[in-house]
């Protein structure tokens, strides 16, 4: 049967993991390199690494922590942040990674999306949304690392990915993003529903509970965490005994 | 000498690295010189079979393979470089693989989610030197949109479940075909990278 998975999320700046609240207030964490390795060995499935990096410098250091990654770690990984054009994705997957995200620059450009698809095959295009409800209750699509609000609706927005190529989904929500109250579950079980293809819920994690309910009620296929994980709150070995015992279908290491 | 086949098309690094890292002297060739002086290939893959075909006939490449598998070479297909040595695949249209075993690629049914995406467990068919070392239901990495369908059941090492049963490991004489990743499947698909490093005599 094919598994849940569980995803630590690094958020890499200057060659070193930060995590910050509702995507400010960056505090240092650790070495990627080290981290990843502890993940892959506690049982992560996957791992996603975003560079938040701004300077042309900072991308160097960047791309040279990916190729060291891509050395010390036999699972796949996801590489986002930043992404721009085909380049991008060339430098990004010879660098090592075996998907790349698109989040601003697919909705400023959509046709990134299929280029990069039939270039590369979809299976390694990830389409990243940020997503923040609206007065109306329903989900605006925003960019810029949630500075600008694109009015586009993240539903509609999911669907349209999927047709111009895009293999997977990566939904987060800046409401409950480093807020460790859950994720956002109706509009993971949103997307998830009107989508065939793979869903990764971000943004809200803080205790096993949250993990169970977003991998059930909320229909995703995965999910991705930081700080729970960065801070040793909870070990992914741990959650995934739990999960297992609560019947939702995981892999489980020794 | 095992020989990574580089025709262009997807991310050798990480099978280069694994193999190296096991002790097996491994190299990306580029020409059939290379190909045909090693002990045993891989063909990987990632990409669209028709584009992935036409870049190994263009390169050239497509003869040493044949060359190796004629000679009895132990050949390794990864994900879509299994799916090339097969008779025929409908992705996007029909198009002729290398026909070195039976079968036909199709697309997962409706309704699936689609691509194939994360770990799976392998169902054990066939007791065969390839899955030494292995449990039974061990998990590994997938990720695609086609699978093989196949009369030839006896060749089946080890089926997968998504939807319905698919080959996940495939062998007929020197010729083995993965439809998952072992260099992204953590343990068991570094087991499995060894055990076929050692069929190389």
């Amino acid at each position: 049967m094919l598994t849940k998975r569980i995803i630590p999320c690094l958020d890499v700046n200057n060659g070193r993991v930060v995590k910050g609240k509702k995507f400010q207030n960056l505090i240092d964490v650790d070495d990627p390199v080290k981290l990843a390795k502890y993940y892959s060995a506690e049982g992560a499935d996957e791992l996603v690494f975003y560079d938040i990096t701004a300077s042309n410098e900072g991308r160097n250091i960047f791309l040279h922590l990916v190729e060291q990654t891509a050395e010390e770690v036999n699972i796949p990984f996801t590489v986002g942040g930043g992404i721009r054009g085909i380049q991008d994705f060339h430098d990004v997957l010879r660098a090592g990674a075996d998907k790349v995200s698109v989040n601003s620059a697919a909705v400023m450009n959509p046709e990134i999306i299929t280029e990069a698809a039939l270039k590369y095959g979809r299976q390694c295009v990830v389409l990243s949304i940020d997503a923040k409800k609206n007065l109306q209750g329903q989900w605006n699509v925003y960019i810029n690392g949630g500075r600008v609000d694109t009015k586009l609706d993240a539903l509609e927005w999911a669907v349209k990915g999927e047709m111009l190529g895009a293999g997977e989904i990566v939904i987060n929500s800046i409401d409950t993003d480093g807020i460790k109250d859950g994720y956002e579950i109706e509009l993971t079980k949103s997307i998830s529903e009107v989508v065939s293809i793979p869903v990764v819920a971000s943004g809200g994690a803080g205790k096993r509970e949250d993990f169970y309910k977003v991998l059930t009620e909320g229909k995703a296929d995965a999910a991705l965490a930081a700080s729970v994980f960065h801070y040793g709150e909870i070990k992914i070995y741990d959650l995934k005994d739990y999960l297992y015992s609560s019947r939702v279908p995981i892999r489980r290491t020794e | 000498m095992i020989a990574i086949i580089d025709y262009g098309v997807g991310n050798l690094k990480s099978v280069y690295k694994a193999l190296n890292s096991l002790g097996f002297h491994t190299i990306i060739a580029k020409k059939n010189e290379e190909i045909l002086n090693s002990n045993a290939l891989i063909l990987p893959g990632v990409g669209a079979f028709r584009d992935a075909m036409s870049q190994l006939s263009s390169s050239g490449l497509k003869e040493g393979l044949l060359k190796s598998v004629e000679v009895g070479k132990p050949v390794l297909g990864i994900c879509l470089g299994m799916q090339l040595l097969f008779d025929k695949s409908f992705e996007d249209g029909e198009f002729d693989g290398l026909g070195l075993m039976e079968g036909e690629i199709h697309r997962f049914d409706k309704g699936l989610k689609v691509p194939h995406m994360g770990w799976n467990h392998l169902k054990k068919h066939i007791d065969d030197p390839i899955g030494k070392e292995l449990k039974d239901n061990e998990y590994v990495y997938f990720v695609h949109s086609y699978y093989l369908k196949t009369k030839e059941h006896q060749n089946v090492i080890y089926w997968c479940n998504y939807g319905m049963e698919f080959p996940a490991l495939i062998r007929k004489n020197n010729i083995i075909g993965m439809q998952f990743h072992p260099e992204k499947s953590g343990k068991t698909g570094i087991q499995l990278l060894k055990n076929f490093g050692e069929l190389v005599g």
